[in-house]
């Protein structure tokens, strides 16, 4: 486990303060965290070999300051917040990378940042809306625990899967805690985004000038896979690589492959 | 005493396999599949006709309520019927209480106002605004608010639907959710300066404190039975007394199906059958489409996870009529079992108004016609006195009867 260190930021004029775990030496790399939580990975750990991992937690979600969500009431909160936290942590033309909730989140502040984002990596990004491929928030936040696993991996019993699905004893406290924690991480990402994940990404995606990388599992049962394409076509500098026997969590089914084309596209 | 008949507008008639072919029968399930058009234009008219047969025999009000997209109860507008209501009543002391219109479904939500205005006009006075929280689901699931919204909408909407009927002049309202450049409803409600306000909720503190701080009644809708309720009601009257506050037993409203039979034997046969239906079929629903993320605020969702207060509703299917009744999950019985054990719950839980459930799940037109007749012949006439001797006011029911306006009775 590398060592994570954490640094709390003001943001929005000090009304809120985003805790960022940091770790690693290199070019900086600021990571926007799923639906899910702020969780360290392998990919992240390997990655943070070569590059200074910035990873905030999302408002509300960093643990004992559940309150913080209060103080986002819209999406352009949440980017303007993120936005301060990269000028506060001083960080010049960062790789802004996001998976799921997060990828929303890394081209919001990508259209915003223009020419101060270096690179643009997006793991299996939410944000964009079709008819015939569409998903609501609903769809994940009314799921029971065992149907979340199974929209959400590919192959459920991979070990890194089943080491971060992990829940305590059934009716200890423990699991009790770890049951709110998840619900809770949930419904502070839902806030910006309910009902339907569309709050006007496809009004500002065209502004996106970084080169970027559109990452998407083959096997994703959460968002289609074909949102890969959509974004591409959105994003002038732009390529996809899927991954195969993979769903919607990239960084724990395949996490070498994943890192690697990661790698590949900073490198180039 | 207060005791009014509370109606959920069920689907009556599910296939007994429904709930093995479908996850829930709320939200997700569809219409077409599983309900007939036709047997709806009934229900609603049956229920109309059975809110209206209690109110003329004997029962202090009626009540409506507001759900979506679901079996269990669709009403979706609970002032349509509340009209309905008020009209074929007019000339009585029926109240009419509606448990309610819920104002984060309608926006603006001085829609709210307009409608309960116009309600309490047409009832000349008979109205309790009813203010709930609303149903996780329904605001989340059925009308698209974002779960954690839902409380700050709340208040606000109270705020503003409780500025526009007292203000005398028009005003704007800029709040966080709702923005309103001229808010001068038209008309104000009959009663002044606007109907009595009671707020149902799940035993919720927050809600306590909101009821509390403004002096409403709390209306406390549990389907866990008034064993279970006991401790959950001794929590508001500790808070209502901590904040300087007579035990005033108008404070506190209750609701629970009823069945009367002609002995305590032949209950089971007569209610059995649709008690187990509400429980198993029209409560058949997994827990996250009740409480979707962020529903709850983050200290009440570590209190329900941890210390578990309420059985999941799963747990119901394991269960059958003799423990629903045990639990007092429902009361049912001759009348003369049905008055003590009401009785009972009454003093237990220190209970003002009691909302009655005569027609629950399955039961048919004319069986919940009965049930009602009974009820009022041999229940209700020896339960309304039973606060009098105490001398309390109950500031919490409608100031209109027979007819009367507010402003004719000032002048008489």
């Amino acid at each position: 486990m590398a060592n994570l260190t954490q640094k709390i930021v003001p943001v929005l004029g000090g009304k809120l303060s985003i805790t960022v775990n940091i770790s690693g030496s290199g070019p900086p790399i600021f990571f926007c965290h799923s639906a899910g939580g702020f969780y360290w990975d392998d990919f992240l750990e390997n990655l943070s070999k070569d590059y200074t991992i910035y990873a905030p937690y999302f408002p509300g979600t960093a643990p004992g300051k559940p309150d913080e969500i209060e103080q986002l009431e819209h999406l352009w909160d949440a980017v303007l917040a993120y936005d301060d936290a990269i000028e506060e942590l001083g960080l010049e033309q960062p790789i802004i990378m996001g998976h799921s909730f997060g990828g929303m989140l890394a081209a919001e502040i990508a259209a915003h940042r223009k020419k101060q984002t270096r690179k643009l990596i997006l793991i299996a990004p939410i944000g964009l809306w079709k008819e015939e491929a569409s998903y609501t928030v609903a769809n994940w936040c009314a799921l029971s625990f065992p149907e979340m696993k199974e929209v959400l991996f590919h192959d459920q019993s991979s070990p890194r899967v089943v080491k971060r699905m992990a829940r305590p004893e059934e009716g200890t406290e423990e699991q009790a805690l770890w049951d709110r924690d998840f619900i809770w991480t949930i419904g502070c990402t839902a806030k910006l985004i309910w009902p339907i994940p569309d709050k006007g990404l496809c009004k500002r995606i065209h502004r996106i000038s970084a080169k970027s990388l559109i990452i998407w599992g083959e096997n994703d049962k959460l968002i289609s896979p074909s949102y890969a394409n959509d974004f591409k076509h959105a994003i002038a500098d732009s390529q996809v690589f899927t991954l195969p026997l993979c769903g919607h969590e990239p960084p724990l089914e395949q996490t070498e492959k994943l890192e690697v084309a990661v790698r590949n596209f900073l490198s180039d | 005493m207060k005791i009014a008949c509370f109606h959920l507008m069920p689907y009556r008639d599910l296939e007994p396999d429904f709930d093995k072919k479908y996850d829930s029968a709320w939200f997700t399930l569809p219409f077409e599949d599983v309900a007939d058009r036709a047997m709806v234009s009934k229900y609603y008219n049956w229920t109309l006709d059975e809110l209206i047969h209690a109110a003329h025999s004997g029962f202090d009000g009626v009540c409506t309520n507001e759900h979506h997209q679901n079996a269990y109860g669709f009403m979706v507008n609970p002032n349509m019927m509340g009209s309905v209501l008020a009209r074929a009543t007019r000339g009585t002391d029926t109240a009419i209480i509606q448990m309610g219109e819920t104002a984060v479904f309608l926006n603006p939500p001085i829609r709210v106002a307009e409608e309960y205005a116009m309600l309490d006009s047409i009832s000349e006075g008979r109205l309790v605004a009813g203010f709930p929280v609303g149903l996780g689901g329904d605001y989340a699931y059925s009308y698209g608010m974002a779960p954690m919204e839902q409380r700050g909408r709340y208040r606000e909407a109270h705020d503003l639907i409780l500025k526009a009927w007292k203000s005398d002049k028009p005003f704007a309202w800029n709040g966080k959710y709702y923005q309103l450049p001229m808010v001068n409803i038209w008309p104000k409600p009959s009663q002044e300066p606007h109907p009595p306000i009671w707020v149902p909720g799940n035993a919720s503190p927050s809600t306590w404190d909101f009821v509390i701080e403004h002096d409403y009644s709390y209306c406390y809708l549990t389907y866990f039975g008034a064993k279970g309720a006991k401790h959950m009601v001794d929590g508001y009257w500790d808070k209502v007394e901590e904040a300087g506050k007579d035990k005033n037993p108008y404070r506190m409203t209750y609701l629970i199906p009823v069945g009367v039979s002609e002995t305590d034997e032949q209950a089971e046969k007569e209610y059995g059958p649709h008690i187990e239906y509400f429980y198993h079929k029209l409560l058949h629903m997994p827990e996250q489409l009740l409480l979707p993320p962020g529903h709850m605020t983050h200290s009440s969702l570590t209190h329900v996870l941890t210390k578990r207060p309420f059985p999941a509703y799963d747990e119901f299917n394991d269960m059958g009529f003799k423990e629903f009744n045990d639990r007092d999950y429902l009361v049912t019985g001759s009348a003369a079992t049905v008055t003590a054990k009401l009785k009972e719950i009454i003093k237990d839980l220190n209970v003002g108004h009691l909302l009655l459930l005569p027609q629950f799940g399955s039961m048919p037109h004319d069986k919940a016609m009965e049930n009602i007749s009974r009820i009022s012949e041999g229940v209700l006439p020896h339960l309304k006195g039973i606060w009098d001797d105490e001398g309390w006011e109950d500031k919490w029911w409608p100031k209109g009867q027979a007819g009367v306006s507010q402003t004719e009775k000032e002048a008489t």
